[in-house]
């Protein structure tokens, strides 16, 4: 098993014939993910890469049966792209392009809102690596061959520090069930708790590593999330603890932000909650390896 | 040196809990606010000490605020702002302030030099209020904060007296509603006699806010004045880089004076970059593991340099760019490159790399980790381009061999503290 997709999920890519989508679509293709063709209004009827183009994603739903979709359309437009994909039902939206207005992001995450909870459809991103089930499928823009398949999840802010904790996974002779890269705009689509809630679920997966950055309630949210309902041990990660603080007119954002915005705060929040805490970003792979030896304090967290 | 956060980039949002930001000055912000009806004291911008004595004639009365243009808060703490009773005073504040270095807890210890100021009518003061506008991360909403103690101690209100401080989130369906603007104007003890006044504030903050693509709206303070108008004394905006391409008449107010000129250097190739005081410099791809590597430089016992991260698809040219932005920087004596290629690819920043060293011959060490897409034909490029390239297998491996050059170097020249005196 995996999380969110696997080699059966039938994908679309939207923006399909750009530069972009059209050498990810190769990827996602030579890695075995089943796309079965994608979404460029006003070449409809077209083919690219040997698939179907649609003009709009619901045309493309209905002749394809996609339920997942991956976004490749340029910023201005993404809003847009990921509503239309919500409206046609697209269970699983992974929105690669980084540079969307927050406002946009806003309205986005509203609009969601209007779905009830076994309808509403799983957004990834913007701003980020996308999703992959290691061996299985890939929507986003990670390079495949370092993820070996095996029994660890992998959730991360940051794309490219993301593909780090993979490839030291592998050093470490472990293999991973999915990697998520949620992304690293202030307001995004799924949250670190969104995504470990579905690892804990997944009978296939042993761990989880997360990955955080500085700013942001996320990974103090996550931490508590741990503690209180995850079973299986979690190795946390926190980038940024040598980054200065940014400086910033007004007082407006000092007021709202709460204790936990730096790394060294979000790193001790998650020790306190029982995460093994990585003490560099080089201790990836090794700090799972030694979590796995002994019982996870997740595991003691949950029946305590 | 200056942590401000740069107007452009693809990452710098991670170093700033409230997104991408283009700040402006005060004086701009209150022409934007009084647009969407926030009411403003009468004032002008000056550029010398004659245009400001002329601008207190125009404005007219007997008693003027000289306020110093710069991108900061906390400015009359610093001696940026001046009461003048004539126009005489308002042109030697003038003078005075105009070249003049402001340091506040905002600008860090550089500080800023005056270029622009603002006169303005002075107004007598009964009650100081705050209020800001800021995107709730936690809320994914836009969260109106007010309190009914204005001035600049309000980080003070928020940590001493918390309960004092009004919060109104908004629905994003619908936009803020007067009886939210109402119930905070009642909140904060405004006269039955002024809440509509100060509705007309809120209410305009928040348009402004929502129209413009902000992503802070702050007015320190509004205040109520002897006469019963309530007026926004100072305020302050900060944009949404992302959305400054649907907002031309905001973008044309970015001030380049208020940024580092390697700001400009890097937003023109699409780099972020933010200079430190180590003396490793970085060219890292992705927000994140450009700050691991930070971290992991210091963990192996250096300093680096700067945060550079050249973003997705970077072409040689941008990598190129990147190499000479660091270089600029004296203090840098290594490079270390940290890229593990998803959407890049290892052998453009090789080429790059190639391109760089061959348009100004490497003046300090280079280590490089490349992994990711096209790596082997990356390693290839650079091992057989002849440079002195140390290679590294991993991150770890990186940081102690960026180090271990970096030793090297002092020993080399061990009174140089940085490359220009070695």
């Amino acid at each position: 098993m995996s999380i969110l997709i696997d080699e059966t999920t039938p994908v679309i890519f939207q923006g399909f014939t750009g530069d972009k989508a059209t050498f990810h679509a190769r990827e996602a293709l030579a890695y075995g993910t089943r796309l079965v063709g994608g979404v460029t209004p006003g070449k409809g009827g077209a083919r690219h890469l040997g698939l179907p183009v649609f003009d709009t994603v619901k045309a493309a739903v209905r002749a394809t049966g996609a339920t997942a979709s991956g976004i490749f359309v340029p910023a201005p437009f993404c809003a847009d792209a990921i509503m239309e994909a919500a409206d046609a039902g697209v269970r699983l939206i992974v929105c690669i392009t980084d540079g969307i207005p927050a406002q946009d992001m806003i309205r986005v995450k509203r609009y969601m809102r209007r779905y009830p909870r076994e309808r509403k459809p799983v957004l990834i991103g913007p701003n980020c690596a996308g999703v992959i089930s290691a061996g299985r499928a890939m929507i986003g823009i990670m390079p495949g061959h370092i993820y070996t398949r095996g029994r660890i999840g992998i959730v991360s802010r940051s794309g490219t520090l993301g593909y780090e904790a993979a490839s030291q996974m592998q050093a470490v002779g472990l293999g991973v069930t999915s990697s998520v890269g949620i992304g690293g705009d202030p307001i995004n689509g799924s949250s670190f708790v969104d995504i470990l809630a579905l690892f804990e679920e997944d009978d296939d997966t042993d761990a989880v590593m997360m990955i955080g950055e500085i700013g942001g309630p996320q990974e103090a949210e996550a931490s508590l999330f741990v503690r209180d309902h995850m079973s299986k041990p979690v190795v946390g990660y926190v980038a940024g603890l040598t980054a200065p603080a940014g400086r910033r007119m007004g007082h407006a954002g000092a007021i709202i932000s709460a204790f936990g915005d730096s790394a060294a705060e979000k790193a001790a929040i998650m020790r306190a909650s029982g995460l093994v805490v990585a003490p560099s970003p080089a201790e990836l792979g090794a700090a799972m390896a030694l979590a796995l030896t002994r019982e996870g304090p997740g595991a003691m967290a949950v029946h305590a | 040196m200056v942590w401000r956060v740069r107007a452009s980039g693809t990452a710098l949002h991670s170093l700033h809990s409230l997104g991408y930001a283009m700040d402006i000055h005060e004086y701009q912000a209150k022409e934007l606010l009084a647009n969407f009806g926030v009411p403003v004291p009468r004032g002008g911008v000056a550029y010398s000490a004659e245009q400001a004595r002329f601008r207190a004639e125009e404005i007219g009365g007997s008693r003027w605020m000289v306020k110093a243009q710069i991108h900061s808060g906390a400015r009359g703490r610093a001696g940026g702002v001046k009461v003048c009773e004539s126009e005489h005073e308002v042109r030697v504040a003038a003078g005075d302030l105009l070249g003049k270095r402001l340091v506040t807890h905002q600008t860090g210890p550089a500080g800023k030099v005056v270029h622009r100021l603002y006169v303005e009518e002075a107004v007598a003061i009964a009650r100081e209020i705050y209020l800001g506008l800021v995107l709730d991360r936690r809320e994914e909403r836009v969260c109106v904060v007010a309190a009914p103690e204005g001035g600049v101690e309000i980080e003070e209100i928020a940590r001493d007296r918390p309960d004092t401080i009004m919060r109104e989130v908004i629905e994003p369906a619908v936009g803020m509603q007067p009886f939210q603007a109402r119930e905070l104007a009642f909140g904060l003890g405004v006269r039955p006699s002024e809440v509509h006044q100060a509705v007309k504030a809120i209410m305009g903050a928040y348009k402004a806010f929502r129209d413009l693509d902000a992503t802070m709206v702050e007015i320190n303070p509004l205040a109520v004045t002897a006469a019963g108008k309530v007026l926004a004394l100072d305020a302050k905006m900060t944009f949404d880089d992302n959305a400054l391409f649907r907002r031309p008449n905001v973008s044309e107010l970015r001030d380049y004076a208020e940024e580092d000129p390697r700001d400009a250097e890097a937003s023109k190739y699409g780099l972020s970059y933010i200079a430190l005081e180590g003396a490793i410099g970085c060219i890292v791809n992705g927000a994140g593991l450009a700050m691991a590597t930070m971290d992991m430089i210091k963990h192996a016992g250096g300093e680096p340099a700067n945060f550079l991260d050249i973003g997705g698809g970077a072409s040689p040219e941008r990598v190129a760019a990147a190499f000479r932005l660091v270089l600029s920087d004296p203090r840098v004596r290594v490079v270390l490159v940290n890229i593990f290629a998803g959407i890049n690819r290892c052998d453009w920043v090789a080429q790059g790399i190639v391109q760089a060293a061959g348009s100004m011959s490497l003046p300090v060490p280079v280590v490089t980790r490349l992994a990711g897409t096209n790596v082997e034909e990356g390693r290839r490029i650079l091992r057989e381009s002849g440079l002195r390239i140390v290679a590294a297998d991993d991150l770890a491996d990186a940081a102690r061999q960026a180090v271990l050059a970096l030793e090297r170097s002092y020993d080399q020249a061990p009174n140089g503290a940085t490359r220009g005196a070695a």
